[in-house]
């Protein structure tokens, strides 16, 4: 019954909210009504950048139907995620910044009056020049997109160097160089965004919404609307589908909320498809360079990195991405010295975020691209070459980042006997090819987004004499099954079922605070808070428990819905029964449990993006083909080893791994947010933006490695965002074993794969070669040369 | 919004449409120009139908008229009327989920749970017609429905489970 010492966890059983779900019984932001509802709308600029000289919404409040219109003026207190760089209007006040940035917002009896009245409201634009590039952006000291930042149009530029970087590259036999661009995409949850808010004439107000982090939302509310967060409600509603695309306080939620308070209704929005387009929050379009110095058999010498983001027209959580994509490059193979170099520009587009992997995805891509070109410029089979200088356990890396448990040379041994490497690699026939990366990400961030030294995570647990047992936490079920955990967890600690157990989360009247579901923290954090809420009761069971049974309370257990003891294991009580006498010894049982990721060992200002309770660690191997006629790629496979530390639930953390892995595919075939001239989005339609259907998706092959980390709860580690990453430069590295080019850019769409064979004709240069002095001659100067026979 | 119907009608506000739907009928006040999506959510409650994109562009909104998928955000109330609705609130009998119900339970092939009504309809409609499916011939029928949870792994997995149950002995 016990798998690895445990009744519940590595158990393959059902999530807790499964049926339900297939049921259609959950109920989603807008699936929530209440009486006397009005609906929202907001109308958006036109124009990438512009300042907003007036704004007649008479016309609009004159509507019948319509109840309440408002603009920046009504909410003019700046907002942002990061406390630093809070340069966001619910509503803009004076600017525009990019096309689809909200402007005003109508409350009316429907969406379709509301649209008719947005549209008689009237906006005076003097239309200013857009700056849409990185290059324009930075080299633009006069159009000015915000104010606040030192110079003009970067909003930060980081700068790093981590042991002798200039020595490690005199000492590297071989230096290998080279620039790569990722482009932006979105994540296009299918759920769009909804919130519903409800203003109560006590002055209480409450807001439901399709949110991650609904304690951010809190403290963004109570900060635009001036209210104390005392009085302020947010439920997170389960979400579907979030990737850090639900990770911001938003418009929306902050418009609906001002709405209700000024008509006494509740007042709903849902954005439509096209607007989540506009939203974004996504990955962030880099350019990158990077130089990597190497010994003749391989070994990592020192590496210099440069990243430059796109970041849109506002900062969002930027001020960590820039940081981020610096930051992990040293915790998978061991480097001795490191330069990093970062800087994020605004640009009038749709403003850049957190994207499953936060600015991670994109430098992996370039390091383990330019890993395999160096391999090959040394004749070193890939994988060889990264395993014999993998960072060993319990060890700092260069830039001061903590490494604990790291099962990467076991997922890379792993996917490479499964994929039957050795006899694939260089070997398949033309346009059928084979490719390898690796990666590693956060298990949570070790910092918060605002300075405290408050829990990140707690949880409370109620349970009585009927034997129900209820566990209360801030967490947000996007899809990643984190009400599940903590029912796991509960029932694990407990010696009960998972069915015993009742979750509550996201709720800020009802639940404690958790961060949010962002940066893979939640199994980790809550996990770990549970439990210690649950030893908190437990002491309390077995002290009265082993009165009852006259053993020590150290040899006790609770196991099977018993208490009962570990070396007389027919004396116990049930479960039931220890509560009852132990409400009658303590009273009402209640207990709590907190958790707050260890301090980090870096103290530079920087250093607090990167550390982490634990990293995890992943190894892909992509077989696919390419036509070299049509540039099309066919995925045939991929093998995914992944470290989670321990999977709770095997179904559960596979589903994550297939997850990402299928999200990768999508970023490296087909996604990219891009833009006309005009700064209007290209392809704000599913369809025209393209993810990968049923059809393009390939068999998945999901190995799970256990390396039992000591910070995580049960050992536990992330699974929701490490899997993406090796993916996109393993196929990359795969179309080079097919067909020969090295595709330095996502998406490899076909184009760029006929492009970069045609220009594989055509030599773009000659070598560079000392020749002899020539030969000079006229007709009539010969020389007489003898000839040798 | 155009008015055309509601001309030809002879009416410009509600109208009542008469609507089965899992095996009910409904008599629901609406406008002529809103979609069975909007009749089934907005009118009838019946929430478990829900939408992506309005566009007929992701499947999300996937409902069984007369057996059949169909994207319900490109067809309007009105041309339900005399047709066989199912939604996935219709694929429970009798209190007891559908065997796909349980096996997608069961396997936990439902992750942020969004998509799982319309692909259980598609694949309830894809076992009605072809109760031995090949892989392919899931992977083919679940085309047009767009998930970016799961990678489908474990919905394909969960609809060869539900047909390998409903061929064992009871």
């Amino acid at each position: 019954m016990k798998k690895n010492g445990f009744s519940v966890i590595g158990r393959p059983l059902p999530r807790i909210d499964g049926m339900a779900k297939c049921l259609g019984d959950t109920r989603y932001a807008d699936d929530v009504t209440l009486p006397r509802m009005l609906f929202a709308k907001l109308l958006r600029s036109p124009h990438p950048h512009a300042r907003i000289r007036d704004i007649a919404v008479d016309r609009a409040l004159e509507h019948a139907g319509v109840h309440a219109v408002i603009t920046g003026a009504d909410l003019p207190e700046k907002f942002g995620i990061m406390p630093s760089t809070q340069d966001e209007e619910a509503l803009a006040v004076d600017k525009v910044r990019y096309i689809g940035d909200p402007v005003a917002a109508v409350a009316a009896v429907s969406e379709e009056v509301a649209e008719a009245a947005a549209r008689l409201i009237d906006v005076d634009y003097e239309v200013l020049d857009p700056v849409l590039s990185i290059e324009s952006a930075l080299g633009n000291g006069d159009n000015r997109i915000h104010s606040w930042n030192r110079s003009a149009n970067v909003q930060k530029a980081v700068s790093f160097e981590f042991g002798e970087v200039d020595a490690g590259f005199e000492d590297a036999d071989e230096i290998v160089e080279g620039t790569f661009f990722f482009q932006g995409n979105t994540h296009l949850p299918m759920e769009q965004y909804a919130a519903l808010a409800a203003a109560a004439p006590n002055g209480k107000l409450t807001l439901w919404s399709s949110t991650q982090t609904p304690h951010y939302v809190h403290r963004a509310l109570a900060k635009v609307l001036n209210l104390p967060m005392g009085r302020i409600r947010v439920i997170a509603t389960p979400v579907g589908g979030g990737f850090g695309g639900k990770s911001d306080p938003f418009s929306h939620e902050l418009a609906v909320a001002k709405l209700s308070m000024i008509t006494g209704r509740p007042v709903k929005i849902t954005l439509s498809r096209e607007e989540s387009f506009y939203v974004h929050r996504g990955r962030h379009p880099v350019k990158m360079w990077l130089r990597t110095g190497v010994k003749r058999d391989g070994t990592l010498q020192s590496m210099a990195f440069k990243s430059f983001l796109d970041g849109g027209g506002y900062s969002s959580y930027g001020l960590a991405t820039v940081y981020y994509t610096g930051a992990l490059q040293t915790v998978t193979y061991q480097l001795p010295a490191y330069k990093f170099e970062g800087v994020r520009v605004f640009t009038n587009k749709p403003p850049c975020g957190p994207k499953r992997g936060h600015g991670t995805p994109q430098p992996r891509f370039a390091l383990e691209v330019q890993l395999d070109e160096i391999a090959e410029k040394l004749d070193l089979d890939p994988i060889d070459m990264r395993l014999r200088q993998v960072v060993e356990p319990n060890t700092t890396t260069v830039n001061g980042l903590h490494v604990s448990t790291i099962g990467l040379k076991e997922c890379m041994e792993k996917v490479r006997e499964r994929a039957d490497w050795r006899s694939k690699h260089r070997q398949l026939p033309a346009g059928h090819g084979i490719g390898f990366a690796a990666s590693s990400y956060i298990s949570g961030a070790g910092l918060p987004i605002y300075w405290n030294d408050m829990p990140h995570s707690g949880v409370q647990i109620r349970a009585d004499r009927g034997g129900g047992i209820t566990v209360f936490c801030g967490s947000t079920d996007i899809g990643q099954g984190s009400d599940s955990i903590l029912a796991f967890a509960v029932a694990e600690e407990l010696g009960v079922t998972p069915n015993d157990v009742r979750v509550v989360t996201a709720d800020t009247d009802l639940t404690p605070v958790d961060l949010g579901s962002y940066s893979s923290r939640v199994t980790v954090m809550t996990g770990n808070a549970a439990i210690q809420a649950c030893a908190s009761l437990k002491e309390r069971l077995f002290e009265i428990a082993g009165e009852v049974l006259e053993v020590p309370p150290l040899d006790l257990e609770m196991a099977d819905g018993q208490v009962r003891s570990r070396s007389l294991p027919d004396r116990g009580l049930s479960f039931v029964d220890c509560v009852e006498k132990a409400e009658v010894r303590f009273g009402t049982l209640g207990a709590t449990g907190s958790y707050r990721p260890p301090r980090h060992p870096g103290d530079y200002k920087g250093a607090g993006v990167g550390p982490t309770p634990s990293y995890s660690y992943s190894a892909a191997i992509v077989e696919l083909h390419c036509d070299a006629e049509s540039g099309e790629i066919k995925i045939d496979k991929v093998w995914i080893a992944h470290d989670c530390g321990r999977a709770f639930n095997p179904l559960w953390v596979e589903g994550q791994v297939e997850g990402s892995v299928y999200m990768a595919l999508g970023e490296v075939l087909m996604e990219e947010q891009v833009f006309r001239k005009s700064g209007l989005h290209k392809i704000p339609s599913m369809l025209d933006y393209k993810s990968p259907t049923t059809l393009e998706t390939p068999p998945i092959e999901t190995i799970l490695v256990e390396t039992n980390d000591p910070e995580g709860p049960f050992g536990a580690k992330e699974a929701g965002q490490g899997p993406l990453l090796p993916v996109i430069p393993a196929v990359t590295n795969a179309v080079y074993d097919a067909v020969g080019v090295r595709i330095h850019e996502v998406p490899i769409t076909p184009d760029k794969i006929l492009r970069a064979l045609d220009a594989r004709l055509k030599p773009t240069s000659v070598p560079q070669f000392d020749f002899p002095s020539p030969i000079r001659w006229r007709p009539g100067q010969g020389v007489s040369v003898p000839q040798k026979s | 919004m155009s008015e055309t119907k509601s001309e030809v009608r002879g009416l410009s506000g509600k109208q009542l449409l008469s609507l089965r739907v899992n095996g009910e009928d409904h008599q629901v006040a609406s406008y002529v120009t809103r979609s069975l999506l909007e009749v089934l959510r907005e009118e009838l409650n019946l929430t478990g139908t829900k939408h992506g994109c309005e566009l007929g562009e992701c499947g999300t909104c996937t409902v069984l008229v007369d057996g059949e998928p169909v994207y319900s955000c490109l067809m309007l109330g009105l041309e339900s009327e005399g047709k066989e609705i199912t939604t996935v609130e219709g694929l429970s009998q009798g209190g007891r989920p559908h065997p796909l119900q349980q096996a997608f339970s069961d396997l936990s092939a439902a992750q942020c749970g969004y998509c799982i009504p319309g692909i259980l309809l598609t694949a309830r409609s894809l076992l009605d017609k072809n109760p031995h499916p090949s892989r392919k011939e899931i992977e083919d029928g679940l085309a047009g429905n767009l998930c970016r949870c799961t990678g489908y792994t474990k919905i394909i997995e969960a609809v060869e489970l539900a047909v390998r149950k409903q061929d064992a002995p009871a």
